[in-house]
């Protein structure tokens, strides 16, 4: 499958990642290739094949409604590079 | 149907409502944090909630229940397979850059709900689709001139977000959906409806259309989040989209927000180059099985809900449909009829509930959980009632001093000497009295002038202090004036 360079460049602005001009020529051209690379699954013909979503027959595993987490504010804002007042602080986001 | 009058003929306007409804549970949809409410900033996130490397979400069995338990109350269709996907955004509020939710196959599908018309016809609403997800975090814009705040308390909070079909043809119509499906809910135990602290929230997708025509292009109104909004942003959308199509214009598919302060829709064009959610199975999280013996389990333990409780509100106690209504409304309220009318008659029962009770209730703002006369006291008034101990008249009396004190009406009855006055030889005196008092009416009465037999009765009830049996007081004049 080809990539040209829009999409590369779209798909940087939808992930937050910052790609120079120069660059995207380079990148549609490897991305490219890996989803050439994928779809080669596209031959094997799996319609009467059920999605598999792993091999051990596991199950989803489920917990109990308890609370049993939470309570240290100061641990979740630690790392914030802003807090003031028990909150997050962002630059100001408002419609 | 109702349709909207534009310069150049009759508009029509079609309304499909999604509603989020957090889910009623202790702890999160994916972490053991706390849902409670109004707790202090960031304290009830875990290192899930906040989207720390490498934590992994393992999901609440309870809040599966409620989302199945929801889905049985809306008739709808049980999934037995659904799956988790990833809706990929970025928002200061949303840690992870995406939310867990349910794109291709909910755990819920179709089912339906009844509104009631104010014309007291029913209309069947059609729900698309039900399904779970994660509840994002709270920014405020208010406390700080350049900065937004976060809190995360209610990141991960697991909602339903319940779709209807665009069935909807007006105001009153989304009004009655929504007033409808928050008593569902509540009926259920699986959301709390607080509309005021953002336990249910609603967006109105809405477009206009000639009579009979396809459908036009829809706008999606977000954060409308009180009934009262709902009827305000239906109305100014309408006219805003009749308005542009009238003047030869297009409407562009877009989300708008609703402007409470303002009361108007403003379009929100930052969200639409963010339209682009790319939604894959979360690779985190096993697809979701249910059995179909746990799903009839669930079902068994449904409480009545409020259309088959109006229907036999109507049958066994004779109430009619319109008050039915009124009182399924709640739980709370059709519970405390219930008792009241157990045993007693329906009709007088529901009268006294929605008139007189409702009456004080409203004029001191409290909830009927709240009512200083139990359910069981109003029960003893009506028996005072029925067996004419006390007249209807002097019944209002006794109410509004059993409001006043909270005790009991045998208790008010005899105390103030309200028993009602069924001793023929008592009235007979006080009849004698009255007309030899008024003489000279009694003989205009004679005479002809019949309307003064309801003047005697005022008279007599009024020489009784209003206790003598209103209908013994008519036999007895009727006899004597005969």
């Amino acid at each position: 499958m080809s990539m040209d360079k829009a999409t590369v460049a779209r798909i940087a602005t939808l992930a937050r990642i910052k790609v120079p001009e120069e660059e995207l020529e380079h990148l549609a051209g490897e991305l490219g290739q890996i989803l050439g690379w994928v779809e080669q699954l596209g031959e094997v013909d799996t319609a009467d094949v059920e999605p598999m979503t792993g091999v051990g027959g596991v199950s989803l595993p489920w917990r109990k409604d308890e609370v049993t987490d939470g309570g240290y504010p100061e641990r979740i804002l630690s790392n914030a590079p802003g807090a003031e007042a028990g909150f997050f602080t962002v630059a100001k986001v408002v419609e | 149907m109702a349709t909207l009058q534009g310069r150049t003929g009759e508009w029509e306007m079609v309304i499909g409502l999604e509603v989020h409804a957090q889910i009623v549970s202790n702890a999160k949809l994916f972490s053991g944090a706390s849902t409670a409410f109004g707790a202090e900033p960031n304290s009830q996130v875990s290192l899930v909630d906040a989207a720390m490397p490498g934590m992994l979400p393992v999901i609440n069995g309870y809040c599966v229940e409620q989302a199945v338990r929801t889905g049985l109350g809306l008739k709808a269709e049980i999934n037995l397979v659904s799956v988790f996907d990833r809706k990929n955004y970025f928002y200061p509020d949303l840690p992870q850059g995406y939310q867990i939710s349910q794109y291709s196959r909910p755990i819920v599908g179709k089912g339906k709900l009844l509104i009631d018309l104010p014309d007291g016809a029913v209309k069947e609403i059609g729900i698309t689709r039900l399904h779970m997800e994660q509840d994002a975090g709270k920014s405020l814009h208010d406390q700080h001139p350049t900065k937004s705040y976060v809190d995360l308390n209610r990141s991960g909070v697991a909602l339903m977000e319940i779709v209807s079909e665009p069935d909807l043809r007006g105001p009153e119509e989304a009004t009655a959906y929504v007033t409808k499906l928050r008593s569902i809910l509540r009926y259920l135990g699986t959301c709390d409806g607080n509309m005021d602290q953002g336990s249910l929230r609603c967006d109105v997708n809405l477009s206009v259309r000639r009579p009979g025509e396809p459908f036009g292009t829809r706008c999606e109104i977000k954060n409308v989040n009180s009934i009262r909004f709902i009827r305000q942003a239906i109305e100014y959308e309408a006219r805003r989209q009749i308005e542009i199509l009238e003047d030869g214009g297009t409407i562009d598919q877009e989300t708008r927000l609703f402007d409470a302060s303002r009361g108007e829709t403003r379009s929100m064009r930052s969200k639409e180059e963010a339209h682009d959610y790319r939604y894959f199975p979360d690779p985190d999280l096993l697809p979701l099985e249910l059995d179909q013996s746990w799903v009839d389990e669930i079902k068994a333990t449904l409480p009545e809900l409020p259309d088959e409780k109006k229907r036999r509100f109507v049958e066994d106690y004779g109430v009619p449909v319109y008050d039915a209504g009124v009182l399924v409304a709640d739980r709370e309220t059709a519970d405390f009829f219930e008792v009241v009318a157990r045993g007693r008659d329906g009709r007088l029962a529901s009268n006294w509930v929605i008139g007189d009770l409702f009456g004080l209730l409203n004029k001191s703002g409290l909830a009927i959980t709240e009512s200083p006369i139990t359910a069981e006291k109003l029960g003893g008034l009506l028996d005072l009632i029925a067996d004419n101990t006390i007249s209807g008249r002097i019944a209002k009396e006794v109410f509004e001093a059993m409001w006043e004190t909270g005790k009991s009406a045998g208790d008010i009855v005899e105390e103030k000497g309200l028993r009602q006055i069924t001793d023929t030889g008592a009235i007979e005196t006080a009849i004698d009295e009255v007309l030899a008092r008024e003489s000279a009416k009694v003989e205009e009465y004679r005479s002809g002038k019949d309307k003064l037999f309801g003047f005697f009765v005022g008279q007599v009830m009024k020489a009784t202090g209003g206790k003598a049996n209103p209908k013994l007081v008519n036999e007895v004049l009727r006899k004597k004036l005969g």
